[in-house]
């Protein structure tokens, strides 16, 4: 028997995500629309009746009258005029059981598409709460389609939904007549079928908006929130990571007694485990950051801070709706400028996007982590703050005002007037749903540790063998490493790196860092392991108490401020280039970023030695 | 009056959107999210420095959008029995 494809639709934050979560589970693929940027999501799940469903979870649309990449792709493959995906035999369109007013519209605009239609009601809990009753029977006769109640934080809250994919497909609605009303009947259908007892300034999300919307309350509760994110991901994410860390140690001892003295030995203790090893540590802090950045998501806060900051990103010249694609770029620039999909005005979004790779990544976390914890002490200020939180804080803070600078650069250098737009919707706030939370950690967790599995470790083991190759003539004085390929590189790059206080030792590492930055830390715990003859996972653990014997503080600094900027990893670049279509704003991006970085890391390092 | 020189917290009703330089995707994007004649308004917030942008409630819904978005739907505050 062939699946049964459906096609979920509906507008953003009508709950649509959380039903898709709750039917197919884990079962899910993501990946993108060919020949488009837009992130394609699909699962699977299986009837109580034993039907196999396709489920493809669209991007959400206001209207089929399409205004972005993401709603055109919605409106195609609802038309079934999308090259490359089946048409849907089913489209389950979602709606906000709160908020009718605005969903029913792009429900009755689903008549128009010759399709049998399902509307799933959702959030029929969250309405009740409200003092909403609906006429379900009613609706269901004057929206001329099928409607089943879900609520997709529930675990059985699709029981009527799954039913009715049982049942025989619904018939095709009749279009409207061509020049309908769609507001007009919406209010129609509103006043015939749901009662409101409860008044609307009563409701959760009108007494929270008076403080979080507030001019002065509004900001204080960002920061706060910002802060703590900050303050959270250095000191929860401390005694898991000396865990991973131990873990990592005992397993490069137990593997390194099971073989015997030699180069795979060698290569699997010094390469492998002690490369990967020092990546894998930071696992925890990436997902409480994007554990931090999911849960204001779903709860529907962040776009009230993109209201909040809009009049800053303006400074910028850019609009509040750049604020979640570089808040995103804090956990991955990856992902950020993928998201910029959002932002309509062609020019704004060229800015966020280079711009991206100064919000600071998970990836330079590790790096951060690592020179903070070794060269700044772990002091208290003011009784609750601790100093290397504020260097943390500093340095996320450097990147931010710089990426304000450049955007204001490239404004001043490109000064074509449209109008930029903001119209955003301010969706009802919901309590983030532990299910929907782990699916995305999960699905986060995933592309690190595959990342970790692919290109860091084949980038260690190369590191390895550049670092062990040639081997010394027998005798010859000096550590190995000073012999070998990454040894003469190092070098060889010296006379361009020594004005910013590097030795050669980190600009073995930066060579593997520019292909992905959390690998220098891998890098260096290779190259100075190798280096010094002593055993492995031992030095991989103790790197940072070896750092501070072997570079003065103003090295420490001047390549934190490397980082800051830190010339970006492969993987961004590939995806500007994709996002854009064009080498020369990748050109442009990999260029401005290396420019500042040599200049910051030099200005530091020329200014922390004289005092 | 315009939606953008409503006092904070007045209730109001839509009498039409304009569009500046005709069809107007700005224009035509509020009217499908229900900025349409007759609907209830009022603005909930507006943005610290400046009051840019305002926040909006229409329906159930909220919307944040810019006074030079705002400067486009055409309102008169309800009388005191609305």
């Amino acid at each position: 028997m062939t699946p049964l494809n459906i096609a979920l639709v509906g507008n953003p934050n009508c709950g649509k995500t959380a039903l898709f979560n709750l039917l197919t589970g884990s079962r899910q693929k993501v990946a993108n629309y060919a020949g488009a940027t837009v992130e394609r999501k699909e699962g699977w799940f299986t009837t109580p009746a034993g039907h196999t469903v396709r489920l493809l979870d669209l991007p959400g649309a206001y209207s089929l009258n399409a205004t972005s990449p993401d709603e055109a792709v919605t409106r195609d493959v609802c038309a079934g005029t999308y090259r490359g995906e089946a048409a849907p035999d089913l489209l389950v369109c979602v709606a906000d059981a709160t908020n009718l007013r605005l969903h029913l519209r792009f429900v009755l605009e689903m008549r128009a598409l010759g399709r049998p239609v399902v509307l799933a009601l959702n959030m029929i809990d969250a309405a009740q709460r409200n003092g909403m009753e609906i006429d379900l029977p009613r609706l269901q006769a004057e929206i001329g389609m099928p409607v089943v109640p879900t609520v997709g934080i529930r675990r059985d809250g699709a029981r009527s939904l799954l039913a009715r994919l049982d049942d025989s497909l619904p018939p095709v609605p009749t279009p409207l007549p061509a020049g309908t009303d769609l507001h007009a009947m919406v209010r129609q259908i509103l006043s015939d079928c749901v009662t409101q007892s409860t008044p609307l300034s009563d409701r959760v999300e009108e007494r929270l908006d008076r403080w979080v919307l507030h001019p002065v309350w509004g900001p204080v509760i960002l920061i706060v929130l910002l802060f703590f994110m900050f303050q959270a991901v250095f000191a929860w994410a401390q005694p898991l990571m000396d865990g991973i860390d131990a873990g990592m140690g005992w397993l490069g001892q137990q593997v390194g007694r099971l073989l015997p003295d030699g180069l795979l030995r060698s290569l699997i203790v010094d390469g492998v485990i002690a490369g990967a090893g020092s990546v894998v540590t930071f696992l925890p802090q990436i997902l409480i950051l994007f554990a931090w950045i999911l849960a204001l998501e779903e709860s529907g806060y962040l776009p009230r801070a993109a209201f909040l900051l809009d009049r800053l990103m303006s400074f910028a010249g850019l609009s509040g709706r750049s604020f979640i694609p570089l808040l995103s770029s804090f956990a991955c620039a990856v992902p950020g400028v993928m998201a910029t999909r959002t932002i309509q005005n062609p020019r704004d979004r060229l800015v966020t996007i280079l711009i991206a790779p100064l919000m600071t990544c998970s990836a330079r976390l590790p790096v951060y982590t690592l020179l903070i914890g070794a060269f700044i002490p772990h002091r208290d200020i003011a009784g609750f703050l601790n100093l290397q939180g504020l260097v943390l804080f500093g340095l996320y803070a450097l990147g931010i005002v710089s990426a304000v600078v450049v955007a204001r650069v490239l404004r001043w250098r490109n000064p074509d007037r449209q109008e930029a737009t903001l119209l955003m919707e301010l969706p009802a706030y919901r309590l983030p749903n532990p299910r929907d939370l782990a699916l995305g950690l999960w699905e986060r967790a995933r592309i690190f540790l595959m990342r970790v599995g692919t290109t860091i470790v084949s980038l260690t083991v190369l590191l390895w063998g550049l670092s062990s190759f040639p081997a010394p003539p027998p005798g010859a004085p000096g550590p190995a490493i000073d012999w070998s390929l990454a040894g003469r590189i190092g070098h060889l790059m010296l006379p361009v790196f020594a004005p910013l206080g590097f030795n050669w030792q980190i600009c073995v590492a930066l060579i593997p860092g520019l292909a992905a930055r959390e690998v220098a830390v891998g890098a260096l715990a290779t190259v100075y392991s190798l280096g010094s003859g002593t055993d492995t996972d031992q030095a991989a653990a103790q790197l940072g108490q070896m750092l501070p014997t072997h570079w003065s503080l103003a090295t420490a600094l001047s390549l934190l401020a490397w980082y800051v900027y830190a010339p970006q990893c492969v993987a961004t670049l590939a995806v500007i280039r994709r996002e854009t279509a064009s080498w020369r704003v990748v050109a442009l991006a990999a260029g401005y970023l290396f420019a500042l970085a040599y200049a910051a890391a030099f200005l530091t390092y020329h200014i922390a030695r004289m005092l | 009056m315009r939606l953008s020189d409503l006092p904070r917290g007045t209730d109001a009703v839509i009498d039409s959107v304009d569009d500046p330089g005709g069809a107007d995707p700005v224009a035509q994007r509020l009217r499908e999210l229900g900025f349409v004649p007759g609907e209830a308004v009022r603005v909930v917030a507006t943005a610290p420095l400046g009051g840019d942008p305002l926040a909006v409630r229409i329906g159930f819904t909220r919307f944040a959008l810019r006074r030079t978005e705002a400067a486009r739907v055409n309102v008169h505050p309800a009388g005191p029995q609305a």
